[in-house]
């Protein structure tokens, strides 16, 4: 029952009382209303937008937000009003929706904001009205759409190892994707064009030999045109035999229109080839060569524009079919008449109605040929009539067909256009990803060089290095922090891990010797790494480091060691392999590292630098272990830093 | 002669075609008949204001924030302040879903609308539902006997009580249980004319009508039962 009855609810409960003296049975006992409150006014205040209405309008839909006892929770007792912190120029068709038993969509709202204030107030779209009902589910047809094309441009990019013939099917279908299917994708563009070319060429005259009278080329040179044919119809055979190959549902592919085409285009000369010369059937196969025209059909798959005018002519197919409903009609009416009006004529050339039909259809389209006029007077009169009606009958159902075309184009403009967007928007959504991730860094960077710096005592250093963060950003950043303690694991950029994994392509084979345990494997990579960093030597430069300093070596140790897990951890945030090396290798960067930040005095541009950090490390050792993963991490994330 | 034939046709569509063309500027206005649509714009434009609250208090039983709140209702229904049946047999036909609320309606609307004039505007209603709901059992029974008497002449005869009887079976629609009998409702108003007809002459009057049902216990009940509906 509607609201807008449940107005009239009392009226018909009083007028029950006409069935009292009728009945013959004892009435049910009424319910009783036992919140008989007086109607009030309830103040609704949106985003500062006072509205004010009666509590019954409210009341009339009790399973939405503002109709049942969920609205107390947004009662603000000093002001005594409803707050609501939405959008109030969408409120107000919530509101309307209640005093009028209406959803009205609003034509300048944004179809997914309108969805969400919808569901905040508990309303279901459903129920908008009849008036407004087509513009919104048009709308949201279009948005979904809209979604399904970025999912399916996802799906795209994304590249799972797919066998060859996914990834043949996919070449043929995006001829994008790779240079091999580009190069496929144009050389069968050149055949089609060359087989259409061909085709009409070979009917062209081409000059009068000595003993023959004028004859078509095809006829002429028969043999080069043959052979153009079969390497044409060869290479459209193969690639028909690939597609089918590659498809995922054969079947579908074989029911498909482009499909049917092919098939369609490259019969003709398997069936000529079939076929013997002899006259019966030779009618037969010239009627089967103008099945070959269909070949420049095949052009659809090279040309979008085709394919929108075949997809509009076949949502069109209903005008379509008026308009030939309607001329047929007309032709007809018009025959017989003029047909009628001609007989008395001599020499008049309407011999009969079918024979007035060629006259009817070429005046209605306004050709005009002139091969056949009429003479009498009755005959002209009847006839301009004719060539008037015909000009309205076509024009009427052809902008139906215009404005569909038009909309199916604008609709795969729009896909194109959206297209070209989806870089810039994908780039948007990476740097403000990014941006987050990083500022997450950064502050991390910052809050431990101050820890840094409080210890080594330049207060004022570590002041100008740190940025204020809003209480957001500090509660987010703990947050991750909290995060990273929880799994062992720390978070880095992508430059830092694209370069370690880089690094670790190139290192994992000189450096590390497989039979060392996972520390000395990590010392000597990272040995190595240091050896890199000052010679670019492989192997030769990997003894003497090994029989560096030990301390150093104890030093990294312990710096890339947090626990075992953490260069476990580490490495499983670079690619598979249990190449713990690497976790170590991120310690060995600490040279490079070093160079870039100026401030704290430790970190100088050589070997040398990873003796201050281990130097400093007694000092800190005995306060507290927190210190200590601090500064190593603190180390490991100036390693990063630098990295950038 | 065919070719006169002809020819005589193809003037007179000729003839016809440019009558049309004329007609369509306005330049020649055959005597065609007047457009009802004017009427109908006429009509759609009348509005109606009720009078004022303290007549109005005067006349029902209602007090004033009712009769505001009762107002409110009726004018967010009917933004013109008039109910014409058409909407008056909508708006009932929505409570009972199942069946067939028009013809009910219909009496109904006939028993709202006191002064016959087609349409119920708000003091109508409110006087109705000021006797329905806070008048005396006597004249809540009178009113029901309007409602029966549909000819309003005084008497409920047997043709009037069936009319009545079919159109409240009808609300009902096919889906009952039991089924409604083809011949329930003529079974219906016997039993109602053995009980309410005293006199035996085949109709009831007002005073036979009201004196039955006083005595009646069920129907007195019944009658307060909507007491308390404002």
């Amino acid at each position: 029952m509607a609201a807008g009855v449940a107005a009239w609810l009392p009226f018909a409960r009083a007028a029950a009382i006409g069935w009292m003296p009728i009945a013959n049975c004892p009435m049910p006992i009424a319910p009783r209303d036992h919140s008989k409150r007086q109607d009030e006014l309830i103040i609704l205040n949106v985003s500062g937008r006072r509205f004010q209405t009666w509590r019954t309008t409210l009341d009339r839909y009790p399973d939405t937000l503002l109709g049942s006892s969920e609205k107390e929770f947004f009662y603000d007792e000093e002001t005594k009003e409803y707050f609501f912190d939405r959008d109030p120029d969408a409120f107000r068709s919530v509101l309307n929706f209640y005093r009028t038993g209406k959803l009205h969509y609003p034509r300048y709202e944004c179809i997914s904001a309108y969805d969400e204030e919808l569901a905040f107030f508990g309303i279901i779209p459903e129920i908008i009205g009849d008036c407004c009902y087509e513009e919104y589910k048009d709308r949201k047809r279009e948005n979904a759409e809209r979604l399904q094309d970025d999912q399916e441009e996802n799906k795209d990019l994304k590249m799972p190892n797919m066998n060859f013939r996914e990834t043949m099917w996919r070449a043929f279908e995006n001829p994008h994707t790779s240079t091999m299917a580009l190069v496929f994708y144009y050389v069968t563009g050149f055949f089609i064009a060359i087989s259409v070319i061909t085709n009409v060429v070979e009917t062209v005259p081409c000059g009068a030999t000595a003993n023959q009278k004028d004859m078509p080329c095809g006829e002429r040179y028969t043999v080069a045109f043959f052979c153009m044919d079969t390497a044409c119809v060869m290479i459209f055979t193969v690639e028909y035999l690939m597609r089918l190959f590659a498809a995922p549902s054969r079947y579908r592919f074989m029911r498909s229109v482009m499909s049917i085409i092919d098939v369609v285009a490259i019969l003709p000369y398997y069936i000529g080839l079939v076929m013997t010369n002899n006259e019966d059937v030779s009618g037969a196969f010239v009627t089967l060569r103008v099945f070959r025209v269909f070949r420049i059909f095949k052009f659809s798959r090279h040309s979008q524009g085709l394919r929108i005018l075949g997809y509009t002519l076949k949502s069109c197919a209903s005008e379509l079919g008026f308009l030939l409903f309607s001329l047929t009609m007309a032709i007809i009416i018009f025959a017989t008449v003029m047909f009628y009006a001609e007989k008395g004529s001599s020499s008049s050339k309407f011999t009969s109605i079918p024979a007035s039909f060629w006259y009817t259809i070429v005046t209605m389209t306004t050709l005009g040929y002139g091969d056949m006029v009429p003479k009498t007077i009755a005959g002209k009169i009847f006839g301009s009539i004719c060539s008037l009606s015909g000009v309205l009958v076509i024009a009427l159902p052809v902008p139906v067909i215009v404005s569909n075309f038009s909309r199916i184009y604008h609709q795969n403009q729009r896909a194109d256009k959206r297209r070209a967007q989806k870089k810039a928007r994908l780039a948007r959504i990476r740097i403000t990803k990014t941006g987050s991730s990083n500022a997450f860094l950064q502050s991390k960077r910052n809050g431990l060089l101050n820890d840094l710096l409080e210890l080594t005592g330049t207060e004022e250093d570590g002041q100008k290095l740190s940025k204020s963060t809003s209480l957001l950003e500090s509660q987010h950043h703990h947050l991750l922090h909290c995060l990273e303690k929880t799994t062992a694991h720390e978070f880095v950029d992508e430059q830092m891990f694209e370069q370690n994994c880089l690094e670790m392509a190139l290192q994992s084979y000189p450096s590390c010797s497989p039979s060392a345990s996972s520390r000395d494997g990590s010392v000597g990579t990272c040995c190595s790494r240091r050896g890199k960093r000052s010679t670019h030597l492989p192997n030769a430069s990997i003894p003497p480091a090994h029989q560096g300093p030990l301390h150093e070596l104890s030093a990294i140790r312990i710096q890339c060691g947090e626990p075992p897990s953490c260069v476990v951890s580490r490495s499983s945030l670079n690619l598979k392999t249990d190449d713990s090396s690497r976790v170590n290798c991120k310690g060995g960067q600490i040279t490079t590292a070093i160079i870039s930040l100026p401030t704290p005095p430790a970190l100088t541009p050589d070997g040398d630098g990873l003796h201050r950090p281990p130097q400093r490390r007694p000092p800190i050792h005995p306060p507290a272990p927190s210190i200590q993963t601090t500064s190593s991490s603190s180390c490991a994330n100036i390693v990063k830093v630098s990295a950038l | 002669m065919a070719l006169e034939g002809m020819e005589i046709i193809a003037i007179a569509v000729v003839i016809g075609l440019f009558v049309v063309i004329l007609k369509q500027f306005g330049i020649w206005e055959p005597l065609s008949l007047e457009d009802s649509c004017d009427n109908d714009l006429v009509l759609s434009m009348v509005r109606h204001q009720p009078e004022g609250l303290e007549k109005l208090q005067a006349q029902t039983q209602f007090t004033r924030k009712e009769l505001q709140s009762l107002y409110r209702g009726f004018k967010n229904e009917c933004p013109s302040g008039l109910v014409d049946e058409k909407t008056f047999k909508t708006i009932y036909s929505q409570f009972f879903p199942q069946g067939d609320a028009t013809t009910y309606a219909h009496f109904l609307f006939n028993a709202f609308d006191l002064d016959r004039n087609g349409s119920i505007n708000f003091e109508d209603f409110v006087l109705g539902l000021s006797v329905l709901l806070r008048g005396s059992v006597a004249g809540k029974l009178r009113w029901a006997f309007s409602l029966y008497d549909i000819n309003k002449d005084g008497y409920i005869t047997k043709e009037e009580m069936l009319a009545i009887m079919t159109s409240v079976y009808d609300m009902m629609g096919r889906y009952t249980s039991p089924s409604v009998q083809d011949d329930a409702p003529l079974e219906h108003v016997d039993k109602f004319f053995q009980k309410m007809d005293r006199d035996g002459d085949g109709v009831v009057t007002v005073d036979e009508f009201i004196e039955t049902c006083l005595k009646d216990e069920n129907i007195m009940a019944s009658m307060q039962l909507f007491d308390n509906v404002i």
